[in-house]
């Protein structure tokens, strides 16, 4: 097995003529949950959509699950939850569970679980477009659990839902991680940073930090991570 | 290329339609309408509809295939779902052909229905059998769906994409050989019909409708298909910006 399931060295990114990544690395130890932190536009998609080897103008080393990204064995060994759900609207939840299971090509017992798994049981039959948004990104993030992905790559999956649905998928996350899985979780919320393994800060396209909640609150001197995100850009100021 | 996942995108798009009856009824029914009022329009000189009643039978299907087909694959890029779908075990051309497979099946349905109200409805009077020009009519069907899904790539919105079919299939119309026959256009333009697909579409229907073989234009129309495909597979970008 492969210690490091993502290993990303000096990722820098173009888009539009702008460099919006500049030489961003870091790795990520398998079986742990990742909280990819910063504010909307820092480039926490760009990041994720270069290491499910969706983005263009991508250079420096993505490395995962020992292939570069994007490479053709890496399909169906990533889930991606997309920001937007990634979900066909008129289909219901398992019709398109259905589908996604075909196109792995693994058994269609498994759509019983994953929708079970993001708890979605009573709206199976219902058409995607019907539900709520909440519903619906749970609908995209079962479908990312089909299969049983080495790498789970979760673009802000908790948005809009309720504080007792967060808790739960927080601990299926870390179920997932017990399991085998790796995690990488964005996400604007500062309050969800406590429940990830370790962070990565990120802030106009740059790492500030990369370490465990714990050490990043003690090196600040804070028990709050926003003050710490705070924290770490005056001193980053400071330092130019 | 898997099988397995060209079939299950295939039946996806067919679950898909079924719940779209709007689309369902333009698609099966529009060119059977759009042929009954040629019809009428003509209906005091049958010749002139015996003349271009049969290319109609081509022109239409093709027409409005490429219109439904050049939309759906960008709902799929503004959704999400073809991103999705990139970072699974399916190839490029699994997309397209799944796609083409499922209109395939709605041209089947278009073509029978179309076909059998222009011969039994509105009397078209043709020399060869009902077959060939029901075979020729599915065919162009699918032709006008290869090229819908190949112009989808080159739109960013739908906005764009409905925009295509008067650049690339009105043209095609003019030229085709149903307003002046082929041979009496002017020599540049004769030569740029016979690089256009929908000429054959339209040459294959009338070999079938003077009762010859129409099998030399039905492969020709069958090679812009693959060729659409093909071209189409290698324009879809995993990448993006």
């Amino acid at each position: 097995m492969v210690k490091n399931a993502v290993r990303c060295r000096d990722v820098v990114v173009v888009r539009g003529g702008r460099e919006v990544l500049h030489g961003v690395g870091f790795e990520l130890r398998a079986g742990s949950v990742t909280g990819l932190l910063g504010p909307s536009g820092c480039g926490k998609t760009t990041l994720i959509r270069a290491i499910v080897g969706l983005q263009a103008k991508v250079t420096g080393e993505v490395a995962v699950l020992g292939s570069p990204a994007g490479a053709a064995e890496l399909r169906g060994r990533i889930g991606y939850v997309t920001q937007e759900p990634s979900v066909y609207g008129d289909l219901s939840v398992s019709e398109n569970l259905r589908f996604f299971a075909s196109v792995l090509g693994v058994r269609s017992d498994d759509v019983a679980r994953v929708i079970d798994a993001v708890d979605l049981g009573t709206h199976a039959d219902v058409r995607v477009d019907r539900l709520s948004g909440g519903q619906r990104s749970r609908a995209s993030l079962a479908a990312a659990l089909l299969g049983e992905p080495e790498l789970l790559v979760l673009d802000e999956p908790t948005v809009g839902l309720d504080p007792v649905l967060r808790r739960d998928l927080w601990e299926l996350f870390h179920r997932l991680a017990d399991g085998g899985a790796t995690l990488l979780v964005s996400s604007h919320v500062m309050d969800e940073a406590v429940r990830c393994d370790r962070l990565l800060l990120m802030r106009d396209g740059e790492l500030l930090a990369d370490d465990t909640p714990q050490a990043l609150l003690e090196a600040v001197g804070t028990d709050d991570i926003e003050q710490a995100f705070l924290t770490l850009i005056d001193r980053k100021a400071a330092s130019r | 290329m898997t099988p397995r996942v060209t079939l299950a995108i295939a039946t996806r798009v067919l679950a898909q339609l079924r719940r779209d009856h709007r689309t369902v009824a333009m698609l099966v029914v529009l060119p059977a309408l759009l042929v009954t009022l040629m019809w009428w329009m003509f209906q005091d000189s049958p010749t002139t509809f015996d003349r271009v009643g049969g290319p109609l039978l081509a022109v239409f299907p093709a027409i409005i295939m490429f219109i439904v087909t050049s939309v759906a694959t960008l709902r799929e890029r503004s959704t999400g779902t073809l991103a999705r779908l990139f970072t699974l075990p399916m190839g490029k051309l699994d997309f397209l052909l799944g796609y083409a497979l499922a209109f395939a099946a709605i041209a089947v349905v278009q073509a029978a229905f179309v076909v059998s109200i222009a011969l039994y409805a509105l009397d078209l009077d043709i020399q060869g059998p009902a077959w060939q020009l029901a075979a020729v009519a599915v065919l162009d069907g699918i032709l006008g769906t290869a090229l819908g899904l190949f112009a989808s790539a080159f739109a960013a919105t739908e906005f764009q994409a409905v925009q295509l079919m008067p650049a690339v299939m009105i043209p095609q119309l003019l030229l085709c050989g149903l307003l002046v026959p082929r041979d009496h256009l002017p020599t540049l333009l004769h030569t740029l019909s016979d690089a256009l697909p929908l000429s054959y579409a339209v040459d294959a229907v009338q070999k079938v409708a003077q009762g010859n073989n129409p099998l030399p234009q039905t492969l020709l129309v069958l090679t812009f298909t693959t060729t659409a495909l093909t071209l189409g597979a290698t324009t879809l970008e995993r990448r993006t910006p």
